[in-house]
């Protein structure tokens, strides 16, 4: 049976970790490839890796990295942040990435993922989409944001997601940057609406706090994966735990230990 | 040992020699029909869409070699489905060397398609599953698959049971990702090596 996907979120920068790392057993928490590892050991699904560095100089850095996990690793990984263009996606696939994420450059030009879906295949192009429930003319409505979720932007989220589809996305991350940070759960009901209408994979993102909280958004939130940073970062979750418990409440899960 | 990684317009064939290096195999990466012929072992990987690889395969001369072979071949994800006859997927006419046809997957309320994840093999009946346990997760992307047929070796549900794994004479093939499937897909390719 396929499973519900359990993803580690690490932001780069630098080609190292930020955001405090709290693993003891690792000989250095900061190193990107070596935290993947342990995650992949430990029995994450996939992994996604965030470049928030804003230089040419990390860009650089961060393929040299995208390398690194792609020897070290043998599960599936994403890398996204910055990437603008089709010269950047083939730069990281050829480094071993298996799937890209794009988010402001497709709402700058939607067209980007028609393109990226035809060079490279649908399979391995991820939309991300940022969304607030922010008042609007027409009262509260789910509005796509960019810049880390600082920036509105014209698009209602739910349209978006199915225009992203259509135009050829593999996969959307949905993340709530109103529940992101807070530790109270997923977005449920636009993460259920968004997964409900789609006929690609939905990774759900922001508010995770427990591991009830999973349960939830891989049931009534209809997601099929769940993605987390500073839970695991931090260890409030251990990925074992976490996998044992939506195991045990019946859900189908690849079980490694 | 030689093993030859066959070079053709597919994608992903990155992830495919990493996984190699980390069990520490060495491979050539190549087109060369002489190179290819010469090899004890053979890899057919990558990631695509039928016609337009199989196209380049007829432009190369490559879709005569591959059937021809006689030492071990593995195949994977579209490696696998142009092993077959036809695929569905822009009515492509493959390799043959399974009689087998790849169907797209029916729409179906409640499943998505592509079918991405992690999903469990079962009803191993080949070497290439050798030490594996019961009901091992692998990691697929994939629309299009192949039924279950006289060739298959491992099977799969999604929607409906498919191919998994297709084995005839010295013609293995995988329609998952062994070298992004955590030891499980590890194991496998090591099995092929020591074929």
């Amino acid at each position: 049976m396929l499973t519900k996907r359990i993803i580690p979120c690490l932001d780069v920068k630098e080609g190292r970790t930020v955001k405090g790392v709290n693993f003891v057993n690792l000989r250095d928490a900061g190193d990107a490839v070596e935290l993947g590892a342990l995650y992949a050991a430990q029995g994450a699904d996939e992994l996604v890796y965030l470049d928030i560095t804003a230089t040419i100089d990390g860009r650089s850095t961060f393929i040299d990295l995208v390398r690194r996990v792609a020897h070290t690793i043998n599960i599936p990984f994403t890398v996204g942040g910055g990437i603008s263009s089709i010269a950047d996606v083939s730069a990281l696939l050829h480094a071993g990435a298996d799937k890209v994420s794009i988010n402001s450059a497709a709402v700058k030009n939607p067209d980007l993922i028609n393109e990226l879906s035809l060079e490279f295949g649908s399979q391995c192009i991820v939309v991300a989409i940022d969304t607030r429930y922010i008042e609007t003319e027409n009262g509260y409505e789910h509005i796509v944001h960019t810049h880390g979720g600082r920036k509105p932007t014209e698009l209602r989220t739910i349209p978006w997601a199915r225009e992203v589809e259509e135009r050829g996305a593999g996969e959307i991350l949905l993340t709530s940057m109103d529940t992101d940070g807070t530790k109270n759960g997923f977005a449920l009901e636009l993460t259920a609406t968004v997964s409900g209408n789609a006929n690609i994979p939905v990774i759900a993102s922001g508010g995770a706090g427990s591991m009830e909280h999973f349960y939830d958004v891989f049931t009534a939130g209809k997601a099929d994966a769940g993605l987390a940073a500073s839970i695991f970062h931090f260890r409030e979750i251990d990925i074992p735990d976490l996998k044992d418990y939506l195991n045990d409440k019946h859900l189908p899960i690849r079980m490694t230990r | 040992m030689k093993t030859v990684i066959i070079k053709y317009n597919a994608g992903n064939v990155q992830s495919v020699m990493y996984a190699l290096d980390r069990i520490g195999a060495g491979y050539l990466y190549t087109d060369d029909a002489d190179e290819i012929r010469s090899a004890d072992k053979v890899i057919f990987p990558g990631v695509g869409e039928a016609s337009t690889t199989m196209n380049y395969l007829r432009k190369t001369g490559l879709d005569k070699l591959i059937p021809s072979l006689t030492q071990p071949v593995f195949g994977t994800c579209i490696g696998m489905q142009l092993m077959c006859r036809f695929s569905e997927e822009n009515n492509t006419e493959c390799m043959g060397i399974f009689d087998v046809d790849v169907k797209r997957f029916p729409a179906t309320p409640g499943f998505k398609v592509p079918h991405m994840g992690w999903n469990n093999i079962s009803g191993y009946q080949t070497d290439l599953a050798k030490d594996l346990t019961d009901n091992a997760y692998m990691y697929f992307v994939h629309s299009y698959a192949a039924p279950v047929c006289e060739f298959t070796v491992a099977s799969c549900e999604y929607i409906h049971p498919f191919s998994a794994m297709l084995q005839k004479d010295n013609f293995y093939a995988a329609q998952f990702h062994c070298e992004i499937s955590g030891n499980a897909g590890q194991q496998i390719i090591e099995n092929f090596l020591k074929i």
